[in-house]
């Protein structure tokens, strides 16, 4: 059964006006995240999956823009209508929305039209959509305590109290794993492992039991047991809360761990997009079967004399090539026709697409 | 190839290499490097990071060696060591010199180093932040040629370009600076400067870790071939246990300053002895998503100790899932539990652990 349509992403174009020229970070983007489920955006560096992320909050950085494009939300109900204060108060209250269904919907915002200083779109940040970042340091502030920090966030978005807020806030600190909460709660960030920081991270994101976690490279500056622990932790946390997930990676070993759904991006594009197992099992693009030879993997690896790389490099993106992206690296480069169009997304089956013309249908 | 240690003074020889003696390249004694912890108005010493606290591991010649571990674990600091990067606060580093004799190089001032800094090479992990933005390639892939007093002039030219169409890049390139090229044209750049005086031990620093997947795989490639080609000997610091899996044949598996467990490559990961290597083997994603139900991950509570205050006994104990009252009061010494297999732990032979089969499965 298909969960409903939380965000619809249409034809997006996030652009960055540099004086060496035009930077068409994302161009021409679409894909929808459901209510619950982890959607995985998989890429090299590059391929604008952040600025994807980015864009659906609207905390481009200048001097980039949407230039083109709708990033539907549909709003669910729950926080349509407010009543946060009974939805936290009561520990279990954010199950609410796991019987939500798709006739709850009743709002639609376009985010991409909101004005990014507007007061609109400063209430689903935080609130409806919210955000980890891959660095944990250098997006907590330094100077303030990791409580108040969070505190701030539950303030600003509900109606509680200083003192309630530090009551949930230690409430989501200890949910969160981190031992000894209400003596965390005074100490600041430079004073917590990465791991620590990250899950001070998760816990400001949660404190208003958003509908969208978007969590950009997450577990890319921590260890691997710790990267264990945090993955652990969101898929915890997403049970319990029911909120989707949209996990940005370059890592397919955690996309596989992770995904409901997957979205291969490639200089500024999609290339595919499926449900994690076809992706994995029975890749269409050329881009997506190279890449995913070309990990060494555990165990399978071992008698393998070479990994199949991908020759060439990603390509400059003042310079981009004509027609299909990937075209001059690509095994399968048809001369004539994969350099002059853009391959459109062509239709396999529900949710499942590849944007190559190898597939299109005579 | 057999795993050779030495524990302490006294040789532990597998029985299958005693004849390999003169096979050693690098032969590192109780290395240890502490970093003083100042403190107060005069910035008195209060303590210490034992940041490599008393390894032991040797290198044969043609092999890789792999150093993994978590971050804080020491692996960096014991490969920059033994490149006499750091003064070490202890032990030896033998290196087999070009007549075979087993040199000591951890008492060499800068001068008498200077031999051996042409024989054992780096790679670096930050392909941005370790070329000179200022130097063209031709220079920074040059001066080792040139300080060493080589090759000069054309002579030296003709050197550059012959180095650079071996890691694969276009010799017409050699006049360019260092911002005209992508991440893994400036690795290979840095690999061409590693191996311009072609050294015979070439320390990989995290190499591969900064390189997207695509151009990973064509990194770890080139230096396979590279060291088909010149006979090189890596020793390969990686925290990504697949890519050491790929290119290593030995391992070497730190936690917090110290050995937890060594082993061929093969032996490691599908039987490992010590409970750190079994997490540290489980915590890697599966890239199969069809394996995410079978599998038993586990996860380890806590964070990796503090290696200015470490805990107790075996470092690892507040972790282990096996954790025995010995285990916090007796500090384990490395053994050897099986030939080449050596472990840190007082139950390696009694617990039964699990490693990666070969179908990337937990077994």
């Amino acid at each position: 059964m298909e969960s409903p349509i939380l965000i619809e992403i249409r034809n997006l174009k996030t652009h960055f006006y540099l004086d060496e020229g035009t930077v068409q970070a994302v161009n021409g983007v679409d894909f929808t995240i459901h209510q619950h489920k982890t959607l995985c955006v998989v890429g090299e560096s590059g391929c604008g999956k952040s600025v994807t992320a980015r864009s659906i909050l609207q905390i481009v950085d200048q001097p980039g823009r949407i230039v083109e494009g709708e990033i539907l939300y549909h709003r669910p109900d729950r926080l349509a209508a407010f009543s946060r204060r009974d939805a936290m108060s009561n520990e279990n209250g954010s199950n609410d929305s796991n019987d939500s269904n798709g006739s709850e919907t009743t709002e639609i915002i376009d985010l991409a039209a909101l004005n990014p200083r507007g007061r609109e779109i400063r209430e689903i940040r935080g609130q409806d959509i919210s955000m980890i970042f891959q660095e944990p340091m250098t997006s907590l502030s330094p100077i303030h305590t990791v409580g108040n920090q969070i505190t701030e966030a539950i303030t600003l978005h509900t109606d509680l109290l200083e003192d309630e807020a530090k009551e949930h806030a230690i409430e989501l600190l200890r949910r969160v794993g981190i031992p000894r909460p209400d003596e965390r709660f005074d100490t600041y960030p430079f004073e917590l492992s990465g791991g620590m920081r990250q899950r001070v991270m998760i816990a400001m994101a949660l404190s208003c039991n958003p509908a969208l976690l978007i969590a950009d490279e997450p577990t890319t500056a921590v260890d691997v047991t710790t990267q264990a622990q945090i993955l652990e932790l969101l898929e915890e946390l997403q049970d319990e809360f029911g909120m989707a997930i949209m996990l940005i990676t370059h890592d397919l070993g955690v996309v596989a761990e992770m995904a409901d759904d997957v979205v291969v991006m490639y200089l500024g594009q999609v290339v595919e997009r499926g449900d994690v197992d076809s992706i994995f099992h029975d890749p269409k693009h050329p881009y997506t079967q190279a890449l995913l030879k070309s990990i060494p993997r555990l165990g399978v690896s071992r008698n393998r004399q070479r990994l199949d790389s991908i020759r060439g490099m990603v390509p400059d993106p003042y310079n981009r090539p004509t027609g299909c992206m990937f075209g001059p690296r690509c095994d399968h480069f048809m001369p004539g026709r994969c350099d002059a169009v853009n391959p459109p997304a062509i239709q396999l089956g529900p949710e499942r697409e590849v944007n190559c013309l190898l597939y299109e249908e005579e | 190839m057999s795993a050779q240690l030495t524990n302490g003074s006294q040789h532990t020889t597998s029985k299958n290499n005693s004849a390999t003696a003169d096979n050693v390249l690098l032969d590192v004694r109780n290395l240890q490097k502490w970093f003083p912890i100042s403190a107060g108005f005069f910035r008195r010493t209060v303590g210490h990071v034992k940041a490599v606290d008393d390894i032991s591991f040797q290198v044969l010649q043609g092999e890789t060696v792999g150093l993994v571990g978590e971050s804080g674990c020491g692996k960096t600091t014991a490969g920059r060591c033994i490149l006499r990067a750091y003064d070490l606060t202890g032990g030896q580093i033998l290196f087999q010199d070009h007549d075979g004799e087993m040199v000591d190089l951890a008492p060499l001032t800068n001068n008498e180093m200077k031999p051996f800094r042409q024989q054992v090479r780096m790679i670096f992990q930050d392909p941005f932040n370790s070329l000179n933005p200022r130097m063209p390639v031709i220079d920074i892939v040059g001066d080792p040629l040139r300080i060493n007093k080589v090759v000069a002039g054309k002579e030296l030219e003709d050197r550059v370009a012959s180095l650079l169409a071996k890691v694969g890049l276009r010799p017409e390139y050699m006049r360019r600076y260092p911002h005209a090229f992508s991440g893994g044209e400036r690795q290979r750049i840095g690999i061409a400067r590693a191996l311009a005086l072609d050294p015979r031990l070439v320390v990989a620093d995290e190499a591969v870790s900064a390189l997207d997947v695509s151009v990973r795989a064509q990194i770890l490639n080139l230096i396979k071939d590279l060291q088909e080609e010149f006979d090189l000997t890596y020793l390969f610091v990686s925290h990504d246990l697949s890519v050491i899996e790929y290119i290593c044949d030995r391992v070497v598996v730190m936690y917090v300053g110290k050995i937890v467990e060594v082993a061929e490559t093969e032996e490691l990961f599908a039987q490992p002895f010590h409970p750190y290597t079994e997490a540290l083997l489980s915590a890697v994603p599966n890239p199969d998503p069809r394996n995410r139900q079978q599998k038993a991950r586990i996860v380890l509570e806590g964070d990796v100790a503090d290696p200015a205050n470490p805990p107790s006994g075996c470092y690892f104990h507040p972790r282990c899932r096996y954790v025995q009252d010995q285990c916090s009061q007796e500090t384990p010494e490395l053994r050897q539990i099986a030939p080449g297999h050596f472990a840190a732990c007082h139950f390696a032979e009694e617990l039964t652990l699990a490693g990666v089969t070969a179908s990337g499965e937990l077994g």
